[in-house]
């Protein structure tokens, strides 16, 4: 979508809704936001794994992923954890403020691709935003897929975002199964302890006509990876998204690539076919 | 085809009618280095070309400026004001390698989704090049099928015959710039010929060269090579190697607020900075100035010849010569065609 042909002036969107999925230092905070002119609400379209460049004016801009699938109604939603400068801004806004949105950018995952397929997602951390709309647009198309395995971990399960609607996942019939997980024991905990990639073993998924959609640190995704891998998974099967520091999101500013690839043009999402012969995509 | 001469001492007139129907950026010495600056009757620099060898800043600065502004608002208010529209323009003095260097920043501006701010400026900007014919002891423009009277992206080529300078249209605009400014030329005659003929002495003097053809296929088979190491330990960091690339493009966005006015702006940025990287979690994926050199390189003769099928340098040795380190690109690029 373009914005009177120059793809730099963002769109404003007000903020419906906000809440904390975490707390502390790393907080996260979750914006559902709608844009104000109706002939953008109208024309803008995104797909599952896009991202948005989203902002303050008079502070800037970070390229967030959206994660909300468009099979949620007319808004965007974006998780932000508290990190930088935009970041912090970002954090003060309350319902009926504004914050500026152009985009959708980068490429999506290929769900039309993937249709008769089972769907598993293993995310770590803030990594879970970018796999949400995965989950639900599955559910929300279950008839064309097969199963739907969600597997998610965090550091502590106060660091667990979407824990709501993970609550509601474990028990919904459209998901096959959702397996939690924290790094180290604690209290009152249940579910899984330890690291994502270990979880992942002890789930022991079938590659069998199976997609893996992996996202969080990178040291967990280069786990999940060599895991994926020992469970007998192709590199064909295996998809990921990726993030680099952005400024314009159109391929143009120079500094997302990883090797000859631009994250923002040519990702953010990734085959692990493709990854593996770029080096600097791991760095 | 249009062909012109203009004596050196109809000079000033030229340049006043130049000045008059457009905005018109040439080389002005300021201290010991030349830069582009838009003309004004009333600076008192001399505007001839005697004694310029090339600007130290390149001229890409009119059509990608160091820092411009994408739009302004009220803080607090949230209304959105693009900056007014630029006139036309028109460059006069620029060397061939740097207009060939527009030629190549243009696929980036334009591929997949355009770049307004640098578009418009770019279509604004005529270029009325000049031919060398005294190349700097850094120049290898010839090995990167330039040539010291290659007109590639130029409107107009220039000539210096010594008394006089030899005009010729290149494009349709450059013939009307002529036409524009015909009562200070004279028709040509046989100074086609003689300036065929500096050009070709200017090639012959260039001194400097590398085979490039091989240098993409062998910069990705050189990843983990310990001649990063080598190259990068010299190296401060600076940026000067990127500021002062033509074909550099790369940029920052920021706000920037006094009082109640705001704006975004953005400004010429370099890989060769750690910050440029840097994600806000503090992991950054270019670490060190081994990463950074060997992104630099790699994007000049090896991502952007997979993009585009052709190599981000166009042999102005600037970043050569301005480097306080003595880097050395074909320096790196021998080392690269050896390694294997």
């Amino acid at each position: 979508m373009k914005n009177q042909g120059n793809p730099y002036i963002p769109h404003l969107a007000t903020v419906e809704d906000t809440w904390y999925e975490t707390y502390g230092d790393r907080a996260i905070k979750t914006f559902r936001v709608v844009f104000q002119e109706e002939e953008v609400k109208e024309a803008w379209e995104h797909k599952p794994g896009q991202c948005a460049m989203i902002g303050v004016l008079g502070v800037g801009e970070s390229m967030i992923s959206i994660s909300s699938s468009p099979t949620e109604g007319n808004f965007l939603r974006f998780s932000v954890m508290r990190m930088g400068k935009v970041t912090q801004a970002l954090h003060q806004l309350e319902p009926g403020d504004t914050m500026t949105v152009r985009g959708p950018y980068g490429n999506n995952f290929p769900l039309e691709e993937w249709k008769g397929k089972k769907i598993l997602t293993i995310g770590g951390g803030i990594g879970q935003a970018p796999l949400r709309p995965i989950v639900e647009y599955v559910r929300a198309n279950k008839s064309d897929y097969g199963d739907l395995t969600v597997l998610y971990g965090a550091r502590t399960s106060n660091d667990l975002c979407f824990k709501n609607e993970f609550d509601e996942l474990q028990k919904c019939q459209t998901v096959s199964s959702c397996h939690l997980s924290v790094d180290l024991e604690e209290e009152g905990w249940t579910h899984f302890v330890g690291f994502v990639p270990t979880m992942l073993m002890e789930v022991n998924p079938s590659p069998e006509n199976t997609i893996a959609i992996t996202c969080g640190p990178p040291i967990m995704i280069k786990f999940v990876l060599q895991n994926l891998k020992k469970l007998g998974f192709e590199d064909e099967q295996i998809y990921t998204t990726l993030e680099n520091r952005m400024k314009c999101g159109i391929g143009k500013c120079g500094r997302c690539n990883a090797g000859p690839l631009y994250v923002c043009k040519d990702g953010p999402v990734f085959s692990y076919a493709t990854l593996k012969e770029i080096p600097e995509a791991f760095a | 085809m249009t062909e012109k001469v203009l004596q050196k001492e109809n000079w000033s007139s030229f340049v006043q009618a130049l000045a008059d129907a457009r905005e018109l950026w040439l080389p002005v010495k300021e201290g010991p280095l030349h830069k582009f600056v838009p003309y004004s009757s009333e600076q008192e620099t001399p505007v001839d070309l005697e004694g310029y060898a090339n600007s130290s800043v390149p001229p890409k600065e009119a059509v990608f400026p160091q820092t411009e502004t994408m739009f302004r608002y009220q803080t607090g208010d949230q209304e959105i004001c693009p900056p007014e529209a630029i006139k036309e323009r028109v460059l006069l003095g620029v060397r061939p390698c740097d207009a060939r260097a527009m030629d190549l920043v243009d696929h980036v501006f334009q591929w997949d989704e355009d770049d307004t701010y640098y578009l418009d400026r770019r279509k604004k900007t005529a270029l009325l090049g000049l031919a060398c014919h005294e190349p700097f002891p850094n120049c290898f423009c010839t090995s990167l099928e330039g040539s010291p009277g290659s007109t590639q992206g130029l409107d107009v080529l220039m000539v210096d015959l010594g008394e006089s300078y030899y005009l010729r249209a290149v494009t349709d605009r450059g013939k009307k710039i002529l036409q524009s400014v015909e009562s200070s030329l004279e028709e040509a005659s046989e100074q086609g010929k003689q300036a065929e003929e500096i050009i070709k002495k200017a090639e012959g003097k260039i001194g400097r060269k590398v085979e490039a053809e091989d240098v993409p296929e062998k910069l990705a088979q050189l990843w983990e090579d310990p001649l990063w190491d080598r190259i990068s330990r010299a190296c401060l960091g600076c940026g000067t190697c990127t500021y002062l690339c033509p074909t550099c493009h790369c940029f920052d966005i920021q706000d920037e607020v006094e009082g109640y006015e705001g704006r975004r702006c953005r400004m010429w940025d370099s890989c060769m900075f750690g910050e440029y990287t840097l994600h806000a979690s503090g992991h950054n994926p270019r670490p060190s100035r081994r990463e950074r050199t060997r992104n630099r390189i790699n994007h000049k003769y090896h991502y952007f010849v997979r993009k585009f099928d052709k190599i981000a340098c166009v042999g102005c040795g600037r970043c050569i010569t301005s480097c306080p380190v003595n880097i050395d690109i074909l320096d790196i690029l021998s080392r690269v065609k050896e390694a294997l």
